[in-house]
């Protein structure tokens, strides 16, 4: 090593006469025209965040303020009161919830992922798959009283009364598109060089999708999964045509039955919110606080279960 | 296509490359991917226990070539090709024949490291899971792991992510992967492209160890690196002659004859480092 360095002529004073920038060059200034441009643009970028977070933050902090007023233990063991009771709560309805947002759950995440694997690796420039994914695209965007309508037509109407397996198939429907668009995009972003790794080891189609790709594109199929999540249990409209409500637990003869009317947060909610009742509205906001955190709870569950 | 070895003293018997089996033949006439013709009028012979080299420059279709020898280029979309591929004598391009049966009998190593979001271990024992292998698997996975010289820098950490070693260690990685089964022949594209010296040093006498038990075809762009470990070399070249840019093969044969002696103008003209 040493002597490779002695062997290489140092041209020391060429280096110094070749400085012929002037120190003021390289300091921050605001008069050159880009750093300004940069510098003016940053801060637009932070004033926006900042108004965007405005509406975010102030219903959050309504909820919280008027939610959190009736926040208590009661709230998840007692039935909705009557006209002129006094406290109350919602237990049936938080349950109805998780029972109906399951129930979609295991309609559209199994379907939804099963067919995204076929759009991303089994034939994507089929036409099928072609059809598929724009019945997807204009499906997110379904206004979601249609999904309730369906649900009526082809399952209340079948079945012989409302129920929370027509709630949940309801909201399966609007969950599956978002749950198909993800999880395609999700197994598309796997690194073609992962793919090509398991094929050339002899892998077959299905054996790289299971044991490689879909492991692999996991934490973005489950924000999929989270969002249509979201979305389904603060759905409404599909629910009045599908679960209706119910002031009594989903329990008949001492079991969990799914084929009743069925409460859900969103529908009582809204038919609390436009009573003449101080106690149903409070009610009300209690509710919505808690819907919140049934989403926010189930979101943290799925990401510590990604990060695994 | 040529086979110029008759004329090098030095090696005893050339006829037929030392008296060596085929294992396998390779014979493209023309290849497409869609409407472009990536490659034509190649045919190399690929012998059991030898190293064989393709050199050539960026986009001669070398790694076209390599990728038809155990049907990866099927993945690609608008793929055709006509000519054979015989592996021990059975066409492999036969409707008859099922390209995943062939990967596990041809493995191959990338250009890029490509190890699996999963453990070292789980890693290595991938393609006897995809065999659903009854045996012994840590035997396998460590036998594995010893001949891609890697167990003793993995052995305490076997159950710690792959992703967590460094680049020289996960190809050797993705090597004792593609071993693990024990394929008939490896095929390794660029397979020290993304490495220093010192691994690439490592690689390249891991490959002259793997050769007593395996076959080995490999891309190289390092010229030293195919004189340092290939018995045979090809030398594909791009002909921009008939309008497109089509890839074929100039010259095979042995290393030693290819590098000293060349016949073509275009071998010399590479190996020479003059382009045109
Ligand atoms: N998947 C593909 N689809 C379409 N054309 C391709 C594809 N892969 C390669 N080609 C084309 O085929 C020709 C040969 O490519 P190939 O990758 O075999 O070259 P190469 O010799 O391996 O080059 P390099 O040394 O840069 O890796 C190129 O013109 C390339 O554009
Ligand atoms: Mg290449």
């Amino acid at each position: 090593m040493t002597d490779i360095v002695t062997s290489v002529p140092v041209p020391s004073n060429k280096i110094d006469s070749d400085i012929v920038i002037d120190s003021g060059e390289l300091e921050k200034s605001l008069r050159r025209p880009r750093t300004a441009f940069n510098y003016i643009m940053s801060s637009l970028t932070t004033l926006v965040t900042i108004i965007a977070l405005i509406p975010l933050f102030s219903v959050v902090l309504m909820l919280v303020v008027r939610g959190g007023q009736r926040l208590s233990l009661g709230l998840f063991t007692q039935l909705p009161p009557a006209a002129f009771e006094h406290g109350g709560g919602f237990g049936n309805a938080i349950v109805g919830t998780l029972v109906m947002v399951g129930v979609a759950a295991l309609i559209s995440v199994p379907f939804g992922i099963l067919s995204a694997t076929y759009l991303a690796e089994v034939a994507p420039y089929s036409r099928l798959s072609n059809v598929v994914r724009m019945c997807g695209k204009i499906l997110t965007g379904f206004p979601s009283i249609l999904a309730g309508v369906f649900a009526y037509g082809s399952v209340v109407l079948v079945t012989g009364g409302f129920s929370a397996i027509a709630g949940g198939i309801a909201l399966s429907i609007l969950m599956l598109p978002t749950v198909i668009l993800t999880a395609e995009e999700a197994i598309h972003m796997v690194p073609a060089k992962i793919r090509e790794a398991a094929l050339g080891m002899g892998a077959t189609q299905m054996q790289t999708v299971w044991m490689v790709l879909l492991p692999t594109a996991f934490p973005g199929i489950l924000t999929g999964v989270m969002l249509a999540v979201a979305r389904a249990a603060g759905e409404t409209a599909p629910l009045l045509f599908t679960a209706l409500f119910s002031n009594y637990w989903l329990i008949s003869g001492g079991r969990l039955d799914l084929m009743q009317p069925t409460s859900s947060l969103a529908v009582l909610i809204y038919n609390f919110s436009a009573m003449p009742f101080q106690n149903q509205i409070e009610l009300a906001w209690a509710a919505a606080l808690i819907l919140v955190l049934v989403v926010l709870t189930v979101n943290l569950i799925g990401q510590s279960l990604s990060r695994k | 296509m040529v086979q110029n070895a008759q004329n090098l003293s030095s090696a005893p018997n050339p006829a037929n490359g030392n008296g060596k089996s085929v294992v396998i033949d390779c014979n493209i006439t023309e290849l497409y991917y869609g409407k472009f013709k990536a490659v034509r009028d190649t045919r190399i012979p690929i012998e059991r226990n030898r190293i064989t080299a393709f050199i050539g420059p960026s986009g001669c279709g070398k790694s076209t070539v390599l990728r038809c020898l155990n049907r990866m280029n099927d993945l690609v979309r608008g793929f055709r090709f006509e000519g054979h591929v015989h592996f021990q004598g059975a066409d492999i391009y036969h409707p008859s024949i099922d390209p995943v049966a062939v990967r596990r009998y041809i493995g191959m190593v990338f250009q890029q490291p490509n190890p699996f979001a999963m453990s070292i271990y789980r890693n290595v024992a991938f393609g006897l899971k995809l065999n659903g292998y009854k045996g012994d698997r840590e035997e396998r996975v460590k036998r594995a792991l010893c001949a891609a010289a890697l167990w003793d820098e993995v052995k305490d950490k076997l159950h710690t992510s792959a992703l967590s070693l460094s680049g020289g260690q996960q190809q050797r990685l993705c090597i004792a992967r593609a071993i693990a089964t024990e394929p008939e022949v490896l095929l390794m594209d660029e397979p020290c492209s993304a490495l220093d010296p010192i691994a690439t040093r490592r690689i390249e006498e891991l490959m002259l160890e793997l050769k007593e038990s395996y076959t080995i075809a490999i891309v190289t762009h390092n010229l030293q690196q195919a004189q340092r470990v290939a018995d045979k070399t090809g030398f594909l070249y791009v002909d921009t002659t008939q309008g497109g840019r089509t890839g074929y093969l100039v010259e095979f044969g042995l290393t030693k004859q290819l590098f000293e002696d060349p016949k073509e103008k275009h071998t010399q003209d590479y190996i020479h480092g003059r382009f045109s």
